[in-house]
Formats: structure tokens, C-alpha cells, sequence
């Protein structure tokens, strides 16, 4: 799906804070507990910086609802595997649907994480963070659809 | 022209220049939409072994979490009309994922 979701005509203005480095990697786990945290806690994120403008706000919304989209795809797969390819043998159906059911769970909870460290880096006028993701999914949904090619094409029946 | 302070201004008349609400409330939409795809097809994996009382079960949280997306994003969708929308709250964001979630397990509990 296409998803444009740059803040519109005028240039963001650049906050003029040094680059951070991307992705801090100290303390991992930690920081990740402090981002939870964060899910449940709009009061806490508010405390941070300033308000951004809306815009960027609503863009960074339009992102994390394409990942939540995604999320809904790879879900939504999952169970068409298990439902559309009946003469595939059990194990290698539900191995398939169990696959692309995990990874749609994954790319939902990341959506949010990702969304939240975005809203916060957005309110401290930090850079913003970068992921490995995209490209570990986008091969990793690489080799889901192979698999599916082969297995559709050389009929393997239970 | 917004100045950065959008979400305190007071409420103008005038529209975003980038259409940014019309766009987000469209994203609402579509991702409505994809959530009622793959409700379905959680629904009916549920059924997809026959009608007993734990899938009847299992169907009616999946309803009950389809409905639940829909409501988020009526309410999201009707502050789009705005001409500077709040920003999204991080709990709406999470009933959102959790949504998806519910959706993933109570089909993946249903798998034969």
C-alpha cells in the first residue's frame, strides 16, 4: 500500500539539536521497559519537549497505521494458508500460518514501539530512531512467499 | 499556516494546505477495512472445523475485537474533522495493536 507521509508542502523546520546517534544501545532492555512504559502513560509522553506540530503527529500516525495494516496482512495470511491450502501436508500448513500469524504480532507491536519512540523523539526534536525491521521482515516475508511457491507448485500433499 | 503549536491555536476555519486529517482519517479507514479482512478470515477459521460451543465462543471475541477496531477509529475518524487535530493517544494506539493481537490468537487458537 502506498502511504505518503511527508508533513506536507513546507519543509519540517530542523530542530537545531547536535544529531543523536541512531538507536542508543545502552541499557537495551531497560530502555525498552522505559518505551512500554510509555504505551500506557499519555501523560508521560506529554511531559517530554514540546508539542510537535500537528502535522508530523498525524504523519507519524499515517506510518504506524500502515505497519498496523501490514500487521492485519501477515495476520489475515496466516489464516489463509491454513484455510486455502488444504492439501498442503499439517505440519508444513500450520508451521506456515504459525509463521506468518507470529510475524504479523511482531509488526503490530513493533508498529506501536516504533510509533511512540517517533512521538518522543518528534517532542525532544531528536533524530528518528532507526530500525533494522523493515529489512529483516521484507526478507523475511521473502522467503514465506518461496516457500509458498514451492509448496504450491510441487503440490506437497499430506 | 500552522506554527508549530498547531494542537493549542485556537480552532480556525481554514483547512490544512496538505489535506493532512483527510489523509489520516483515510488511513483509518483502509486500515479499518484490512482489520475486517482479516476479522473474516479469523471468524471463519473458527469455524472452519464445525460448529461447537469453545469456536461459537472463540467467534464472538472475534466480533467483539472487530468491533472494537471499528469504534476506535470512528472516534479517531471523527476527530479528523478538525482543521488541527490532537495527536493520537498512546492508549488508543495500544487497543488498537491489541486488537490485531486478539485477532492473531484467539484464530491461532483455533488452528487445525
Amino acid at each position: 500500500m502506498t502511504e505518503s507521509s511527508g508533513p506536507g508542502p513546507s519543509e519540517p523546520p530542523r530542530p537545531s539539536e547536535p544529531a543523536q546517534p541512531a538507536e542508543p544501545r545502552g541499557g537495551g532492555l531497560a530502555s525498552a521497559a522505559a518505551d512500554v512504559r510509555l504505551w500506557f502513560a499519555p501523560e508521560r509522553l506529554r511531559e517530554e519537549g514540546g508539542t510537535p506540530d500537528y502535522r508530523f503527529s498525524l504523519a507519524n500516525e499515517r506510518t504506524f497505521l500502515a505497519w498496523l495494516r501490514t500487521a492485519m496482512a501477515l495476520v489475515g495470511g496466516g489464516f489463509a494458508v491454513d484455510q486455502f491450502l488444504p492439501e498442503t501436508a499439517r505440519p508444513l500448513r500450520l508451521a506456515l500460518a504459525l509463521i506468518l500469524l507470529a510475524g504479523g504480532a511482531l509488526c503490530a507491536l513493533r508498529a506501536i514501539s516504533h510509533w511512540v519512540r517517533c512521538e518522543r523523539a518528534m517532542r525532544r526534536g531528536e533524530d528518528l530512531p532507526m530500525s533494522r525491521f523493515p529489512v529483516v521482515l521484507g526478507l523475511a516475508v521473502g522467503v514465506v512467499a518461496l516457500l509458498m511457491v514451492i509448496v504450491a507448485a510441487f503440490g506437497w500433499g499430506g | 499556516m500552522p506554527d508549530g503549536k498547531g494542537t493549542h491555536g485556537p480552532p480556525t476555519r481554514d483547512r490544512d494546505p496538505g489535506l493532512q486529517p483527510e489523509r489520516t482519517r483515510l488511513a483509518w479507514r483502509r486500515t479499518t477495512l484490512a482489520c475486517a479482512v482479516a476479522a473474516s478470515l479469523a471468524g471463519r477459521q473458527t469455524l472452519h472445523s464445525g460448529i461447537d460451543p469453545a469456536s461459537l465462543v472463540v467467534l464472538a471475541l472475534v466480533v467483539v475485537a472487530w468491533l472494537a477496531f471499528l469504534a476506535l477509529a470512528h472516534r479517531r475518524i471523527r476527530a479528523m474533522r478538525m482543521p488541527r487535530p490532537p495527536a493520537l493517544s498512546p492508549r488508543a494506539a495500544v487497543a488498537a495493536v491489541a486488537c490485531t493481537l486478539a485477532l492473531a490468537v484467539l484464530g491461532a487458537a483455533m488452528l487445525r
